[in-house]
């Protein structure tokens, strides 16, 4: 469904993303991990076009997007939501939810409808006519989530769309997550809540530095030593695996 | 077509005028780089200082540039209050609001000017109104020439005290991190007064430097913003050396456009030259792209 | 529809006022009123609805009335049919004038200064050359027929600026409950958001401009055929602009009917301040100026604002 192909870029001499090579899977859910300051969202913005790589391309259901201008690629059907939440902030949740719903809907009445089924799917039915402002951090990101949804995506790139939330939150986001693969929109999530990388993605790709440095079943990379090394340091790996056979030694 | 005979004479005026653009320019230059204020009211401020300048000397026979003395300090003293109880107040941290409470004071300053003092345009006159210095054939005004030193040594020792003093550094510090500043212990509110206390004393030795040669009406300050901000954009936001450097080109460009268009056609180089900068090269000569 | 029973109504109810009254002065600061509320609506579409500030709108008033003026003085054309046109070409310096700030990115104070920028160019332009009368200006020929567009009591002004607001109104009420009035608000409230859901950013605000440029322009239209007279100085100097964005921020950005609540506060703050101080040159401007600062400070929601928050305790 998604392609990336090499793709690389630069900031003022700092490589943030480095020959990066990634292919995602129609009807998945899967996801990018890795430190902080690793070019996850940098990759985020290549593919869905408000970055353009200085190398390499992004092709979307066959088609070439690299460079493409965000609405055109959300138009074709790949809607992303951003780590840092921006709402609408004046605007009410349903006026915001109807953004998203107006791409594919013209009359008014019918994207505040679908905004409405929207928000219900994500728990915020109960708060569809309060100010986004006055909304928390969960109740945010659900609203973050709830626009990408309502564009009615084919591919939906959620950015963090846990960070913030407690434990309780973050399982109660976990099967809406699930459900909306389920409906037929294929998920890659940047994560750095485990415990949802665990349950919910099939396949996993590791960034560090900007590179490439492990991918597959989460259970497996969360062992990789070059994995532990990235997010815990040099020697880590090393230091966890003979601390280990010392506990059962 | 144009004889160096005509076109030298319009080149050093152009850098005479261009030195007090740069002064000008300089006080829009802090503010901004400070405040992160686009100061729309520069203008009118500029046009009460002028005021004040040919006050001193219409009713106490002050000569200009001794009225140096009391404009900068004066000036300083309005720029502290109107940052502290004005501006600070409106700013909420919005940038459309700054615009338009700057706009708002430009209407009041503008127009008590035209309720106190009428429309008509006034000068003064000194001994030296019309006399001219010889530079290397070229017969150029006095009051220009004396404007045009006045202005670089005004320069000289805002740039040695913004790179000098522990305010200058304070200053500094709170241009580029505000939030670090703060939690250094320096006062923010009283750099931002103080700035805008500064850039408001630029205005007024500017204006010392300048009605002797010019004049002033309620409406001089609407032709001095946009030039202010062409030569602030010009030279990079923010940037000292480009304000500097951009006043002077900015004062050449009038001249000889004016030679070139007649003066009020050659205005509109300035203009275009702002256009375009905004468009094409947004971060000026010296300025970083963010 | 409540909004729309209630435009339809005052408009109606402004429509039988020559009926019962004749004084000219009321008449008279009616139709400035309503005037004042159409720049005012022009602007509002562009910065409240759509958040890009605009300090140089006289570009599209003065353009609106010089095309009108020039195609009356030079070639004779009637001046109702000058109408169409001159919003046409006010339209079009608006997509001029957007296209070049909105492809380059130009946002907030930038922007702002951009187009004050381009309206000094305009009214350099109009001073120097010919075809626009110079510094001179234009003076439409007087004719005394309504099929020239001239009156000869205040009434006919007075429906011929009505219908021009209702149509403002129309407009902003559409833009409130309109696929494209969502897409506006949400590129003034997040350009970023927006665009990842979909909203071509660049499209949205360029059509905006060329709306607000298209009603300011008719504004200009409006005010040769009332006074009958245009220079450079009133067409594109700071006077309209800051007429133009005094109104919206004092009656409510982003709303219907705060352009005509600041219109009509403003108005009957000159009036006040008339009578209390005399013709004094420049103190009802100061006043405005005091005004805006303190909108700014401590009611950004602007009189409206007031009513919606009073509305909302009730």
């Amino acid at each position: 469904m998604l392609e990336a192909r090499h793709v690389s870029i630069s900031f003022g001499g700092l490589k943030a993303v480095d020959d990066v090579t990634l292919a995602v899977r129609a009807g998945s859910i899967t996801s990018l991990i890795g430190p902080n300051g690793a070019g996850k969202s940098t990759l985020f913005g290549i593919l869905s076009g408000f970055l353009e790589p200085d190398a390499g391309s992004v092709s979307f259901l066959g088609q070439e997007v690299t460079g493409l201008a965000p609405h055109r690629i959300c138009r074709l059907g790949m809607t992303r939501t951003f780590q840092i939440v921006q709402p609408f902030a004046g605007q009410t949740v349903r006026e915001n939810i109807a953004v998203g719903s107006h791409l594919h809907r013209a009359q008014r009445k019918v994207a505040l409808a679908h905004a409405e089924s929207v928000a219900l799917r994500v728990g915020l039915a109960g708060r569809l006519d309060k100010p986004a402002r006055d909304l928390t951090i969960a109740g945010r990101k659900r609203l973050e989530l709830a626009r990408a949804l309502a564009t009615e995506p084919k591919l939906l790139l959620l950015d963090e769309v846990l960070a913030g939330l407690n434990p309780q939150e973050v399982s109660e986001m976990s099967p809406v997550i699930r459900s909306i693969r389920d409906g037929g929109v294929t998920v890659l999530m940047i994560e750095h809540v485990m415990q949802a990388v665990m349950n919910l993605s099939e396949h996993t790709w590791v960034l560090n530095n900007g590179q490439l440095i492990a991918e597959g079943k989460p259970a497996e990379v969360t062992r990789d030593p070059r994995v532990i090394e990235a997010y815990l340091g040099r020697g880590a790996a090393e230091r966890l695996r003979t601390s280990g056979n010392e506990a059962h030694a | 077509m144009l004889e160096l005979s005509i076109l030298f004479p319009s080149l050093l005026n152009g850098l005479t005028t261009g030195a007090v653009y740069a002064l000008i320019a300089l006080g829009l230059t802090l503010i901004y780089g400070v405040l992160h204020i686009i100061n729309f009211a520069h203008g009118a401020l500029l046009m009460i200082a002028l005021y004040g300048v040919f006050f001193l000397n219409a009713k106490l026979g002050l000569d200009p540039y001794a009225a140096l003395p009391i404009m900068v300090p004066g000036m300083f003293a309005l720029g502290y209050a109107l940052q502290r109880f004005v501006i600070g107040r409106a700013s909420h941290g919005k940038d459309e609001n700054i615009l338009l409470a700057t706009l708002g004071l430009t209407l009041i300053l503008e127009n008590f000017a035209l309720y106190a003092w009428r429309s008509d345009t006034r000068t003064i006159e000194t001994p030296y109104t019309f006399s001219t210095v010889d530079i290397a054939g070229a017969m150029i005004s006095t009051p220009k020439v004396v404007a045009f030193f006045g202005a670089l040594a005004a320069t000289a020792i805002l740039l040695a005290f913004i790179t000098r003093s522990d305010l200058g550094r304070a200053i500094r510090a709170v241009a580029r991190e505000r939030r670090g500043a703060k939690l250094v212990g320096i006062d923010v509110e009283h750099v931002f007064a103080m700035s805008f206390g500064i850039g408001l004393a630029c205005l007024g030795a500017a204006a010392c430097f300048l009605l002797p040669a010019y004049y002033v009406n309620p409406q001089v300050g609407n032709g001095f913003v946009l030039i202010a901000f062409t030569i602030v954009v010009l030279g990079g936001m923010g940037s000292f050396a480009g304000a500097l450097l951009g006043g002077f080109i900015i004062g050449v460009v009038e001249s000889v456009g004016g030679l070139w268009l007649g003066e009020s056609l050659g205005q509109i180089g300035i203009f275009v030259i702002f256009i375009a900068i905004l468009l094409f090269r947004p971060q000026g000569i010296f300025g970083a792209r963010t | 529809m409540k909004t729309l029973c209630a435009i339809l109504v005052l408009c109606g109810a402004v429509a039988l006022l020559p009926a019962f009254v004749s004084s000219g002065v009321v008449l008279n600061l009616v139709i400035m009123t309503l005037y004042a509320t159409l720049l005012g609506q022009a602007w509002n579409i562009l910065a409240g609805f759509g958040g890009q500030y605009s300090f140089g709108h006289a570009a599209f008033f003065g353009t609106g009335a010089y095309a009108s003026a020039a195609l009356q003085v030079h070639f004779g054309v009637n001046a109702w049919l000058c109408l169409p046109f001159a919003i046409a070409c006010g339209a079009a310096t608006g997509a001029l004038v957007g296209a070049l700030s909105f492809r380059y990115g130009l946002r907030g104070s930038y922007f702002a200064l951009v187009t004050l920028a381009f309206a000094e160019v305009f009214r350099i332009l109009a001073n120097s050359v010919k075809f626009t009368g110079g510094g001179v200006g234009l003076l439409v020929p007087l004719k005394s027929s309504a099929l020239d567009f001239q009156f000869q009591g205040k009434a006919g002004f007075l429906y011929v600026i009505l219908v021009l607001t209702l149509a403002g109104f129309l407009l902003s009420w559409w833009l409130e409950r309109s696929r494209y009035g969502a897409w506006l608000t949400a590129v003034r409230d997040n350009e970023d958001s927006a665009a990842a859901l979909g909203v071509d950013v660049f499209r949205v605000k360029l059509q905006a401009i060329v709306i607000s440029a298209g009603l300011m322009a008719a504004g200009g239209a409006f005010y040769v055929q009332y006074f009958h007279y245009i220079d450079p100085h009133i067409a594109y100097g700071p006077a309209v602009s800051v007429e133009a964005l005094l109104g919206p921020i004092v009656g409510g950005l982003g709303t219907v009917f705060g352009p005509l609540l600041g219109a009509a506060a403003l108005k009957l703050l000159g009036e006040l301040t008339r009578n209390l101080m005399g013709d004094a040159p420049g103190v009802s401007l100061m006043i405005y100026g005091a005004v805006l600062i303190a909108m700014v400070t401590f009611l950004p929601r602007g009189i409206g604002g007031l009513f919606r928050r009073f509305a909302r305790a009730a």
